[in-house]
């Protein structure tokens, strides 16, 4: 029991962290030391964690390629700005955010439905192709409309919300998302998708539904998509379907890999980043300047990948790897670690061993269950 | 007639003008060790995807306990109670040892947990997911990898991965394991231990067995009862003494 206690820990680090996060903004914002632009910022990373954790689903888990992520979150944008820019008046502020919301995710996921039925046919590229042709139409379309239903080219201009509550909003929408998925990858369910990013074939010849798991992960992918999609649209104000253009797509994407494809944390961390980044990008080259915004955003984009994944830089990386630091420390306090499976469960030496020996020392089949049951306790 | 765990009935697949397999009938009693032998491209592997689900057989049809489960698809057949494991191993790689039985065990009623209940973390999920990982340390014991369960299976080494492919299979309690050239690749001392395996699993957890090899040590010392395939027609069938030492069989192997 007593590696439980650790395994959580690890397991909710991250909530702790974004939870820490909104409370510290929420209270610099009410004592009034945050600036609205500041505020933009951290909605904007809010919407960005959401988007980066939704793709990681569907590109890190379930291994599927998906290029029309901000076609999910353009259809959020819309019919979540329509629905609230209608009920604003009927229902007052905060229950038309909360339908709005509620439906700009219900379409998102009813379409992540749609596209996910051609995703149980088609393969990596193609599915990619499609994904893509998703995106460019749900833009096309909503561009293309009247001016009275959804602003066509104008754009379609959406109820103000106060500013210093929105993003606190946005940030427990985070959370939930955070939840959600994590929460579902974390699960039974969640080693059935992995399984099938590891080898479908396998993952139907052990009885797993291939369909539903793809149904479920595209749905639930878009869903936040489409969350995000309606905060952006009151964060905004306005909602102009340029934005929605597979370049965001493939901005979305970039924080899934940069972040380490499958790694709900690493996503987090590349979506603050870059949008981090691109905001602060700017705000400091203005004026003459600004033509560089572009460069140096791509610019450093290039280092941060070369630094994550070039085989060169391997050693570097190691020495200056937060938890190899913490190890070292903690090997100099060798009070501190005790025998916690969590802690055993990384130890490589016994595989290491066995592959040495080579495999025919281990024979098998003559264990002992008492011994090993008694290890576990 | 109730204890024929799989019965095939002129069971064939034809891929173009190919005729891959042709009239296969088999009959596999209860608890049954039952081997399937038969030089390269016999039809050994594509019997045993139509019998999955992964082929649709072109004729013919096949039951388990008298269910007829004939292009039916491989979920579902697995389901029914047909597992099998991989000439070229697939294991989920980037998974741990534990893990992999996990998937295995994923259909098991008695560990069901909806999406639901486990998005919200109810006490169901905690009791499965508890209840799972008991059943899957068992299942690991059977083939002796207890001690791997947290090692990432891709590694493993190869004989213990073909172990863990049995255990995965092992995990979706079939009624029949189609166990597809589990001894290739391996040493003698390995090919042994994992008859041990195969035996103890068919004596101790009631499952009937099916297995394609081309050790022939390995299935003389095995199986009640073999067929021999050659170009996708049955050669002999029979206990594995009379039916490796038929003319034609001998033919088919060294020529002549």
């Amino acid at each position: 029991m007593a590696n439980l206690k650790n395994i959580k820990w690890k397991h909710y680090i991250n909530y702790v962290v974004i939870a820490v996060f909104t409370v510290v903004f929420a209270l610099l914002s009410f004592s009034g030391v945050l600036k609205s632009s500041d505020l933009y910022m951290l909605e904007k990373i809010a919407i960005a964690i959401m988007l980066a954790v939704s793709l990681s689903m569907v590109v890190g888990f379930l291994g599927e390629l998906s290029l029309g992520h901000a076609g999910f979150m353009c259809l959020g944008a819309y019919l979540g700005g329509k629905t609230a820019v209608i009920l604003e008046p009927i229902l007052g502020e905060y229950p038309a955010l909360l339908v709005s919301l509620i439906v700009g995710g219900l379409v998102a996921a009813l379409f992540g439905v749609i596209i996910g039925l051609p995703a149980l046919r088609l393969r990596g590229d193609y599915l990619a192709i499609v994904t893509l042709a998703f995106g460019e139409i749900v833009r096309s379309v909503f561009m293309n409309t009247s001016n009275e239903s959804f602003g066509g080219s104008l754009g379609l201009n959406t109820p103000r919300f106060d500013k210093s509550v929105l993003f606190v909003i946005a940030l427990v929408l985070v959370l939930l998302c955070l939840a959600v998925t994590q929460n579902l990858i974390r699960s039974k369910h969640g080693r059935a998708i992995t399984s099938i990013r590891d080898n479908e074939i396998a993952a139907k010849a052990t009885g797993i539904n291939v369909t539903k798991y793809k149904l479920i992960v595209f749905a639930v992918s878009s869903f936040f998509a489409g969350i995000a999609g309606v905060l952006y649209s009151y964060s905004n104000f306005t909602v102009q379907s340029s934005k929605f253009s597979y370049n965001y797509s493939i901005e979305i994407l970039v924080m899934v890999v940069l972040g380490g494809m499958g790694s709900i944390n690493g996503s987090i961390i590349a979506a603050t980043l870059i949008t981090f980044l691109d905001v602060n990008l700017q705000t400091i080259l203005t004026g003459n300047l600004a033509v560089l915004q572009d460069l140096f955003y791509a610019l450093i984009l290039i280092l941060l990948v070369i630094y994550n994944n070039a085989p060169s830089l391997k050693g570097f990386r190691e020495k200056y790897n937060i938890k190899n630091i913490i190890e070292k420390f903690k090997q100099h306090n060798p009070s501190k670690i005790k025998d916690d499976e969590a802690k055993w469960d990384r130890v490589p030496t016994k595989i290491e061993m066995d592959e040495v020996l080579s495999v025919d020392v281990h024979v098998s089949s003559n264990y002992t269950p008492d011994k090993s049951e008694k290890e576990e306790k | 007639m109730s204890d024929i765990v799989l019965k095939t009935e002129n069971l064939g697949i034809s891929f173009g003008g190919l005729k891959a397999v042709q009239e296969l009938n088999l009959e596999i009693k209860k608890g049954q060790l039952y081997g399937l032998v038969g030089p390269n491209g016999a039809g050994k592997t594509t019997v045993f995807n139509m019998i999955t689900g992964v082929y649709k057989p072109t004729t013919g049809k096949f039951w388990l306990d008298g269910e007829e489960l004939t292009g039916k698809s491989q979920e579902i057949i697995n389901r029914k109670g047909i597992a099998r494991t991989f000439q070229n191993i697939r294991l989920f790689n980037n998974m741990s040892v534990i893990r992999n039985v996990l998937v295995g065990l994923h259909n098991q009623p008695e560990f069901k947990c909806g999406v639901v209940a486990s998005v919200l973390r109810l006490p169901s999920y905690f009791k499965t997911e508890k209840a799972m990982r008991e059943r899957a340390k068992e299942i690991l014991r059977i083939v002796g990898l207890e001690d791997e369960r947290n090692n990432l299976s891709c590694n493993l080494p190869y004989g213990k991965q073909r172990k863990l492919e049995i255990a995965r299979a092992l995990a979706t309690n079939p009624k029949l394991l189609c166990l597809d050239e589990p001894a290739a690749g391996m040493n003698p001392h390995e090919t042994e231990d994992l008859m041990k395996i195969v035996r103890c699993i068919r004596d101790e957890h009631d499952v009937t067995i099916l297995l394609i090899e081309h050790d022939m040590k390995f299935v003389s010392g095995l199986c009640d009862e073999i067929t021999v395939l050659n170009f996708g027609t049955v050669l002999s069938q029979g206990a594995p003494e009379v039916a490796l030492n038929d003319p034609e069989v001998i033919k088919a192997y060294i020529g002549g």
